[in-house]
């Protein structure tokens, strides 16, 4: 695919744009509608601001901010193993996905690895908490569209990948159990037998819900060509993992990076899609749940002995430097932007995460759709509002 | 009601009559509720659903009425007050009007109508009009929005049901609801009688639009845009509450019983069972007890068509406005002149 | 040729300072451009190097905070607070900076791009022209330090009230939960459960 040029680019934005125009001849009055914060579609409290001619919206704009909680601000008066406690509730659907990378950016700076087994253990707990939070979205999804049997399938069969989460760590939503050179504990007798059994579940439970909804024609109609994202606008607006992939960009962090995790030890697949619109980004989550539970039943299979944690000091001190790690979260693109002073908490940790640019784009994405496509774009993008506020 | 009381005096039977059209209303209305979207829908989900109120939850629905009824009667600042407690009134008396044409067995009926499919398809467009007025009143855009989605919708699947209809008035030769039952329980198939003729067999592509139709008259997903919790939070509905909301809420369940009343005597033969199997002729001689068991094959006939309709409901997302417009439009209009052609043509040729 | 190389060759005169971090096979690159070049140098790395994904745009304010960390012992004397400015990778001269994150997408090589935002103006060119996902960051970064990006369509505050004053995230900006009630968990004190002092250092 070749790159628009700018003008190109321009003028694409302008075709979008008149076709949301108002309609000039009837001489008609547009409507505000206000989407939000409290509305039943926006899991969270974003809120928008379209502009409708009749049902077609005109312009629209998020506005979030309802649920700023100032992490950034309250990070640089922690000690770094305190930080992971403020992280987790970041994307709160898939918690321990969220203390990796700032755990990895912390070792970083140190100098210090976490063992093998650490490595692998980390890595399975990451893909289970990508499990529990991408399956809800496909039971969610369904809600959006107006079926409303999907969700309590995903409902079911996230308890059992919450139930494993809370086996290993003790929490089921905030485990708080990555510390900077492993983990707190090692896995629990039973856990890798229970695993492969929920593994074999959560497959079944994909192949229902793409019974469900992925093969349904209305499904179809209302996602294929919806909110459709050039690929080169995808780039721009920093969008990551699934809704990067579904305009047809084949970027995973989990394989195009080098960090210590054990995605790099097993084979895999990145699912991409050419269609950018929101079919392919439901699709594409879909295949990367099952992904994920394959990736889980091979690492079970590797899973190396020893210990879960590396020799670090009783009081963490990190060395000065910066850094800068980021990883494949369920949502997208979560990374942390760590700079140290040598002290005992980091002195500036700039988050970024994936919603927030995966959202950014909505502004523009919406000119010119109908007021339910609003709903299924939104879904499509899939966004959680801690990630977007922080 | 009924032959049956021809003789008590005139306020009597009227009294008797409205007992009867409100059971007739609400008992379809409680068991739907009960039956499909408390437990059908709960096992479809894998969950059990109201257990605690009665036997299985059974007496769930008291409790949730009795809920209702406590609950403070809220109107909007700026709703258009009286037009706004009409609304729902308005839906349910369109369900009312509606199920007293339905003949529930040889002498078991309200009103004998000539042109009973006339008046049926009639009536039921009224509930527009509280819906509609219900949107507006509501002062509120997610409602404004989901009562002009209701208009248009309601008035787009009024012809392809109009239409689908047409055909088995075509082949019953009549708009009596009570004769066209008939006719199907005295007709036969290639000369024979065993199973009467029940117009789903020569209808079938008839009663496919037919149940497709209601599905969108009765605004149950795929067709519930005007509800569509996820986009207008609950559209129409959105500024009722307590008592109000009980009516919308009563209006909709029994309209799907009544619309599958309907759907059973033009499709499924009624109230009735074929009239060679215990050497009956003509309506007049059946026997008494028909009019007690008539109406139980009736419900029968309903709670099953009812759970095709709920068990669609379940499962399907929803279509947009303008795609549903598109289906209604291109698809099942034509489809149905088409059958009416055919229809006309076979009944000429036979 | 490594990819700092290109970019340095890119950029030109533009480059202050650089600076690479890493083994070969993934190596991170932090480069620091002059304030007056921070757009231009958006666009040529987009332009020529194909570093076409934004990945983040936000500052840092490099203020030691006045305010401590906030887990001193509130009864015991404060010690003074060295508040000479430091800044890190690539050095720099001013309190605040921006730095931003360019991704190649196809090497899925990132350079971490910083400028200098002057003190006294505490402007800098918006990256809108040429990444349109910048628009958001530019707005947060407004409203957290303060600095107003030149060319920006719509600063308007992202996640604050309107009429809200001052700038969170710059460290004279005091954190008020951590100074009207101190931090309980200050020291940890109490011994770990059969703890010995080794305890800390697991296995």
């Amino acid at each position: 695919m070749t790159m628009l040029g700018d003008r190109q680019q321009l003028a694409y934005i302008a075709s979008q744009a008149a076709d949301a125009r108002v309609n000039v001849e009837l001489e008609t009055e547009g409507m505000t509608l206000n989407i939000g914060p409290q509305h039943p579609a926006t899991h969270g409290t974003l809120r928008i601001i379209a502009r409708l001619d009749g049902e077609q919206v005109v312009w629209a704009e998020p506005s979030c901010g309802y649920m700023h909680r100032g992490y950034e601000k309250l990070a640089e008066v922690r000690t770094f193993p305190q930080v992971t406690a403020l992280v987790n509730r970041i994307d709160w659907l898939g918690s321990f996905a969220n203390e990796v990378p700032f755990i990895l950016a912390a070792e970083e700076l140190m100098g210090i690895e976490a063992p093998p087994r650490a490595q692998w253990i980390r890595t399975i707990l990451f893909e289970l908490s990508r499990i529990a939070n991408v399956s809800l979205f496909l039971g969610d999804l369904g809600v959006q569209l107006g079926a409303i049997t999907p969700v309590f399938f995903a409902f079911r069969d996230r308890e059992y990948v919450l139930n494993l989460i809370e086996g290993a760590t003790g929490g089921r939503f905030h485990p708080n159990f990555d510390r900077i050179g492993g983990l707190k504990d090692d896995l629990p007798a039973g856990f890798i037998d229970e695993t492969r059994v929920v593994m074999r579940k959560m497959r079944k439970f994909c192949d229902e819900i793409e019974g469900l909804l992925f093969g349904n024609e209305i499904f179809e109609a209302r996602t294929r060509g919806i909110g459709v994202i050039p690929r080169d606008l995808a780039l721009q607006y920093g969008l990551s993992g699934a809704n990067l992939r579904g305009s047809g960009v084949d970027w995973d962090l989990r394989r195009d990076q080098k960090l210590p995790m054990a995605w790099d030890k097993v084979d895999w697949k990145v699912w991409t899609h050419p269609d950018g619109d929101s079919y392919a980004r439901c699709w594409i989550r879909l295949q990367e749940v099952r992904e994920s539970t394959l990736i889980v039943e091979k690492l079970l299979d590797s899973l190396p002995s020893g210990p879960v944690m590396a020799k670090v000091p009783r009081i963490i001190k990190v060395p000065e430097g910066e850094a800068w790690v980021s990883t494949e979260n369920p949502l997208g693109e979560m990374g942390y932007y760590v700079v140290s002073k040598g002290e005992l908490g980091p002195f500036r940790v700039k988050i970024r995460s994936a919603s927030f640019n995966n959202i950014s784009i909505v502004p523009w994405l919406l000119k010119g759709v109908y007021v339910p496509d609003i709903i299924t774009i939104l879904a499509s993008l899939y966004f959680i509002l801690g990630d977007i506020d922080r | 009601m009924l032959g049956l009381i021809a003789d008590v005096s005139y306020w009597t039977q009227s009294l008797l009559r409205v007992f009867g059209g409100i059971v007739a209303i609400l008992l379809p209305a409680g068991t739907i509720v009960y039956v499909f979207l408390f437990k059908m829908m709960s096992f479809m989900q894998s969950r059990l659903g109201p257990m605690e109120a009665g036997p299985f939850g059974s007496l769930q629905l008291f409790a949730e009425v009795g809920k209702w009824l406590q609950k403070e009667d809220l109107y909007p600042e700026r709703a258009d007050r009286f037009i706004f407690k009409m609304a729902p009134l308005i839906v349910l008396s369109s369900t009312f009007l509606l199920v007293a044409v339905v003949p529930f067995g040889p002498d078991a009926w309200f009103t004998n109508f000539e042109a009973g499919v006339f008046y049926a398809l009639a009536v039921s467009s009224v509930s527009v009009l509280g819906i509609l007025i219900a949107g507006w009143a509501s002062a509120n855009k997610y409602s404004l929005l989901g009562g002009l989605r209701a208009a248009g919708q309601l008035i787009a699947y009024e012809l392809p049901m109009v239409l689908a209809v047409v055909g088995v008035v075509i082949q019953a030769g009549t708009m009596n609801l009570q004769q066209i039952v008939v006719a199907q329980n005295t007709g036969s198939i290639f000369g024979w009688a065993g199973l009467g003729n029940p117009y789903i067999l020569t209808q079938c592509v008839g009663f496919v639009i037919f149940m497709i139709a209601v599905q969108a008259e009765l605004t149950q997903a795929p067709f519930d845009m005007p509800i569509a919790e996820s986009e207008l939070v609950s559209g129409y509905m959105t500024e009722y509450s307590g008592f109000r909301f009980l009516i919308f809420f009563i209006g909709e369940f029994a309209t799907a019983g009544v619309f599958a009343f309907i759907a059973s005597v033009l499709f499924l033969g009624g109230w009735g069972v074929p009239f060679s199997w215990f050497g009956w002729t003509s309506i007049d001689s059946i026997d008494n007890w028909m009019n007690v068991v008539g109406p139980l094959i009736m419900f029968t006939k309903m709670m099953l068509l009812v759970f095709v309709i709920m068990w669609v409901r379940f499962s399907y997302p929803r279509f947009r406005e303008d795609q549903l417009q598109r289906f209604a439009w291109k698809s099942l209009i034509p489809l149905s002149l088409v059958n009416i052609m055919a229809t006309s043509v076979l009944k000429v040729a036979f | 040729m490594s990819s700092l190389a290109e970019i340095t060759v890119a950029l030109g005169d533009a480059v202050e300072d650089s600076f690479e971090k890493g083994s070969d096979d993934d190596v991170d690159t932090w480069v620091r451009v002059k304030t007056s070049a921070w757009r231009d140098a958006a666009s040529t790395l987009r332009e020529k190097l194909d570093y076409d994904y934004f990945c983040f745009l936000s500052a840092i304010d490099w203020l030691p905070s006045p305010y401590g960390r906030g887990e001193e012992d509130p009864t015991a004397e404060r010690a003074a607070i060295d508040s000479t400015i430091r800044q890190g990778y690539t050095g720099g001269a001013t309190r605040m900076q921006v730095f931003a994150r360019l991704v190649n997408h196809r090497t899925h090589h990132g350079v971490t791009l910083k400028a200098d935002v002057p003190d006294d103006s505490l402007t800098i060119d918006s990256w809108v022209g040429v990444f349109a996902g910048a628009n958001w960051h530019e707005r947060e970064t407004h409203e957290m330090f303060g600095i107003s990006f030149a060319g920006h369509p719509d600063l308007r505050n992202m996640y604050l009230p309107t009429d809200f004053e001052g700038h969170p995230l710059r460290k004279d900006f005091p954190l008020l939960a951590r100074i009207v009630k101190p931090w309980p968990g200050i020291v940890d004190v109490e011994p770990l459960p059969g703890g010995s002092d080794e305890e800390g250092e697991a296995e």
